[in-house]
């Protein structure tokens, strides 16, 4: 690890304030902390922002405002998240280890990095850590990798299960920055790689996520799947988190749909979606609907069973999901 | 009786070899080739050298004298040429872990590259075929006509299996402090399974007489073989202490680790057995792939363990090795008979499917009255007992042999069944026995890492001197005690034990002190085959939506001759299945071809059981008596819970979809793929 020097903000404003280049936000430090031992990420200032009061969880004129330093733990134990999303408290859970969600923090858990073997191995090129080094996931080991949304630079993946859950539950990131407060909704706050994946959002400099604000459940009953290698401690190779309303005539009155482990960014299948409204609520439409989302999937050879997998996976959790 | 070493361990006072409270340490830390085949051109430390507390920076550019036959993967900086992606070709050593850290990434070392080849094929041009396999078996056997036993048979089955490199990763990192004091004289403290067979490596390395050197290890943290030799971080620890004139640190990181402290190879298995129409075999053909490094040569013995197993008229095994710009293999638990026993009990099974033979029966048909190839009678041999037993806590009886029709919602469900062997080995030990302050202290140079040794031997002692285990207190773990051979093969309690015996015995005589080397009673051993046998069970559960592949139920009956301590038989044993359902389903290091070297080095990424994988396993024995073994009639149990698991879990997923994967681990991505 090299030299650093440390400080904890006081306020989020401070942090913002003392922000320079080379400055890094510290949440839990259950990601960064190993990218630094690792040599990935080699910030000059560590600002803590982990103390800051920004550890509730509480209503907001219907809404739920979780802050940003809430850890992962808590969140999945609050008795609303329970009551209201239990969707984003079984993805919560099915993240890391007890351990490890002790210590994370929710804007931390969203700003976590690929974990691609070439990006934390710093001694191999990878676009995404040294822009312009080359991807050598493309023809190496992809098999965990992107199967969505990928580009020629880059088929990392997005670890995060709580963001899969929060794409589809439409949540709303709240930024403060240089440039001011702002809110990013999911799940635009990921980019797709594009020939810039070394940028994983759309925040700028400076930037630090003070809370994530949920809006009231939308109507329908609600489900997150992942399927890992082991049965804990082990990051997605494909997730859904899926919320279905189904009308009295057996009709998908509504419905969301959010895919893990397939893109750079928890990916909000729209095409499914749009796919479903208003059709009979049945393993047909079901099908019609994965199958019509992954055929923009680009699988690469050795990462090709994701695709039947997800569209499985999506299938059975919709046949769970309906009455 | 409890674990001696429990109450230091849990409250933490128990030191391991990172931990020993040394005034002025320093650190090592290493730096690795970034390539894969060539040599090193240049290095240039000067960076490195400027940095706050750095002390100096070890390579090829100035060579540290080593012994000119030392050990290829040992001799440190002596050459330039690069052998591996990952080989240590320099080192920092600072006053902090973390300035050395620091200096070893400031430290420029230019190459010479040349062309790399690190893929294992069984079509590979250099594939020859090694004198030896591992420890010292001859390669290839032959007996019998095969291609007759194959063309006469009512049932064929050909087929080819593959394993992955696979890495042991012990809960303590490889770790040394290297302390040389005035006198020239080098103590380490080192995370081994032998200090003595360490000390005398060491010595050989570093050209000094065995008597200069003492290696200390009284609490090691887990090696499965990885510990069994020494490995480069103690030579590494010596070489910078003896430069920098201070104590010296090293603990490797577990990406490390991937590196430098060996691995399973890959290996590449096809079977050929022949049956007639009741399902004894006409032939059987194990012929295995291997790779070694190009700085010496490591070949398993993957193939020998069908040299014990099942009676047939004709039997060939063979090994073939290629030499690759890879890292050099080395022991992980039951090197040989685990990959090996897996490729022979699947193709048992896949012959059981096709012959209409139930997979338990075929196994008891196919029992030999005599040791296969040798024609040895076996000292005792129970896998009948095993299997017999097994099949009836399993209920087996009531399985339906159709594979694929099994269901709960999502689940199919389905069982199998495969063999366990290994060698009951024990090597010549010496221990001392004495009177001291009302009790008895015995020592031997053993070594516990984390399996019960202490407690064993403390128990094996009581027992022999007639007295409560409280007044025995044994001492290990240091090269200064009577020498004794590493802990592996599955035969440390069976060698340290017998010494301690012996020396009890004499102390009882003596009524003072006894001393014992049993290298005159080993070497009078009768020629026996020398094997414990065992069978395991499993039960899987596989989603035909996400291929999820989850153990339910794990069942092991174990012949292993007299058990020792129950309690802590039974965490070897379980152990030994818990990492052999790991490699049925999880763990795989990936080679990388484009740059040589490995990928995924971490527990995040190199996947091993979690507690939520292993629900339900369970572990049996049989009584069995086998009094010519050694005096405790004991046989290890270190190996043989991993042997046969893999297979087990392998046959099940079988029996549950109808889809035979023949290339470990059983991922969701191939039993997606196979579209079951």
């Amino acid at each position: 690890m090299r030299p650093f020097d440390y400080a904890r903000a006081s306020s989020p404003a401070d942090a913002v304030r003392r922000y320079r280049p080379g400055t890094m936000y510290l949440g839990g430090g259950t990601n960064l902390v190993d990218l630094m031992r690792l040599g990935v990420a080699r910030p000059e200032h560590l600002l803590d922002v982990s103390r800051l009061p920004l550890d509730a969880v509480e209503e907001v004129r219907g809404r739920l405002r979780v802050g940003a330093a809430v850890r992962n733990t808590d969140l999945a134990a609050h008795p609303l998240v329970r009551a209201r999303y239990p969707m984003l408290a079984r993805a919560v859970l099915t993240g890391a280890s007890g351990q490890i969600r002790n210590m994370a923090t929710v804007a931390g858990n969203l700003l976590q990095r690929t974990r691609c073997a070439y990006f934390q191995d710093v001694s191999r090129p990878c676009n995404k850590r040294r822009p312009g080094s080359g991807c050598p996931a493309i023809e190496g080991d992809h098999s965990n990798l992107a199967v969505l949304g990928h580009s020629g630079a880059c088929v990392a993946t997005h670890p995060s299960d709580m963001a899969v859950a929060l794409a589809a539950l439409e949540a709303e990131v709240h930024v403060t920055g240089p440039g001011g407060d702002r809110i990013v909704p999911m799940p635009g706050l990921h980019r797709l790689p594009g020939d810039t994946p070394e940028r994983d959002t759309v925040l700028e400099p400076g930037d630090l996520v003070t809370a994530v604000e949920l809006p009231p459940p939308p109507p329908g009953a609600s489900l997150y799947r992942k399927v890992r290698e082991r049965a804990s401690f082990a990051f997605a190779l494909v997730s859904v988190a899926a919320v279905l309303d189904v009308a009295a005539d057996g009709t998908v009155a509504g419905c969301r749909i959010a895919l893990g482990g397939l893109a750079h960014a928890p990916w909000r299948a729209e095409r499914a979606e749009r796919e479903l409204i208003g059709r009979p609520a049945t393993g047909g439409t079901f099908l019609d609907a994965a199958e019509a989302e992954l055929e923009q999937a680009r699988p690469l050879p050795r990462n090709a069973y994701k695709v039947p997998m997800a569209r499985d996976l999506i299938v059975n959790t919709l046949e769970e999901l309906a009455p | 009786m409890n674990r001696v070493e429990g109450r230091v361990k849990v409250t933490g006072l128990a030191t391991y070899a990172a931990e020993y409270p040394v005034e002025g340490v320093a650190y090592a830390y290493p730096v690795q080739s970034l390539i894969a085949k060539g040599r090193v051109a240049r290095v240039d430390a000067a960076a490195a050298l400027a940095m706050p507390g750095v002390l100096a920076v070890l390579s090829v550019a100035d060579p540290p004298e080593l012994a000119e036959d030392a050990d290829a993967e040992l001799a440190l900086f002596q050459r330039p040429e690069v052998a591996y992606r990952g080989q240590i070709v320099a080192a920092a050593v600072a006053g902090t872990y973390d300035e050395a850290r620091a200096a070893a990434d400031a430290v420029r070392v230019e190459y010479e590259t040349a062309d790399h080849d690190v893929s294992l094929r069984a079509d590979h041009p250099g594939l020859y075929r090694p004198e030896v396999v591992n420890p010292g078996f001859p390669s290839d056997t032959e007996q019998g006509d095969l291609e007759g036993g194959l063309a006469g048979a009512a049932t064929v089955v050909d087929v080819t299996y593959t394993t992955p490199v696979l890495h042991n990763n012990p809960m303590e990192p490889h770790a040394a402090l290297a302390v040389w004091d005035a006198e020239g004289i080098l103590l380490v403290y080192d995370s081994t399974q032998g200090a003595t067979t360490d000390r005398d490596m060491i010595a050989k390395t570093l050209g000094l007489p065995p008597g200069r050197v003492r290696v200390v290890a009284r609490h090691v943290g887990g090696g499965f073989g990885s510990k069994g030799t020494t490995r480069p971080q103690a030579v590494l620890a010596a070489l910078a202490a003896r430069v920098t004139d201070r104590p010296v640190k090293v603990a490797l990181t577990r990406q490390q680790m991937f590196d430098v402290t060996g691995y399973r190879t890959p290996t590449i298995q096809r079977l050929r057995l022949g049956a007639d129409g009741e399902g004894r075999l006409t032939a059987l053909e194990h012929v295995a792939y291997e790779q070694s490094s190009t700085l010496k040569e490591f070949a398993e013995q993957t193939a020998v363990p069908a040299r014990v197993m099942y009676a047939t008229p004709a039997l060939r095994t063979a090994h073939r090795l290629v030499r690759l710009d890879v890292a050099t293999p080395s022991w992980m638990r039951a090197p040989g008979e685990c990959p090996g026993m897996y490729a022979l009990e699947s193709a048992m099974d896949e012959l059981a499917c096709a012959a209409g033979i139930d997979p338990v029966e075929l196994r008891l048909r196919n029992e030999p009255e005599t040791e296969p190839d040798s024609g040895l009678p076996f000292s005792s041999r129970n896998l009948a007992g095993c299997l017999r037993e097994g099949a009836r806590r399993f209920g087996w009886e009531r399985r339906d042999p159709e594979p694929g029709v099994r269901r709960d919602g999502e689940w199919l469900i389905g069982t199998g069944v495969a063999a366990s062997t290994y060698p009951a080995r024990r090597s010549p030990c010496q221990a001392v026995a004495r009177v001291r302050d009302g009790g008895f202290l015995v020592q031997v140079a053993a070594a516990d890492i984390g399996t019960g040794a202490r407690t064993a031997l403390t128990r094996i002692a009581a027992e022999t001197l007639g007295v409560a285990p409280g007044r025995v207190h044994v001492e290990l773990g240091d090269s200064d005690l009577p020498a004794a051979p590493v802990a592996g093969g599955s035969m440390g309690t069976a060698s340290w034990g017998s010494a301690v015996v012996r020396a009890c015995e004499e102390l009882k005589k003596d009524g003072r002190e006894g001393r014992a080397d049993t290298t005159e009673e080993v070497g009078q051993d009768s020629e026996l085959a020398r094997h414990a046998f065992g069978a395991q069970f499993a039960e899987v559960r596989v989603s035909a939506v996400t291929g999820e592949v989850r153990v339910s139920r794990l069942l092991g009956v174990f012949a292993a001759g007299r058990i020792v301590d129950a309690r802590l038989a039974r965490s070897q044993f379980v152990g030994g299945m818990t990492m052999g359902l790991g490699m049925a389903l999880m763990e795989e290091t990936l080679t990388d071809e484009e740059f040589g070297g490995f990928l995924r080095r971490d527990l995040a990424q190199y996947h091993i059981p979690a507690c939520a994988d292993v629900p339900d396993v369970e572990a049996v024995w049989l009584e069995e008596e086998d009094e010519r073994l050694n005096p405790m009639g004991s046989k290890g149990i270190g190996e043989i819970g991993i042997v046969g698991t893999a297979a087990a879990i392998g046959n099940a997923v079988h029996h549950a979809t109808g889809h035979r994967v023949r290339e470990l681990p059983i991922t969701p991505a191939k039993m997606v793929m196979t579209r079951f």
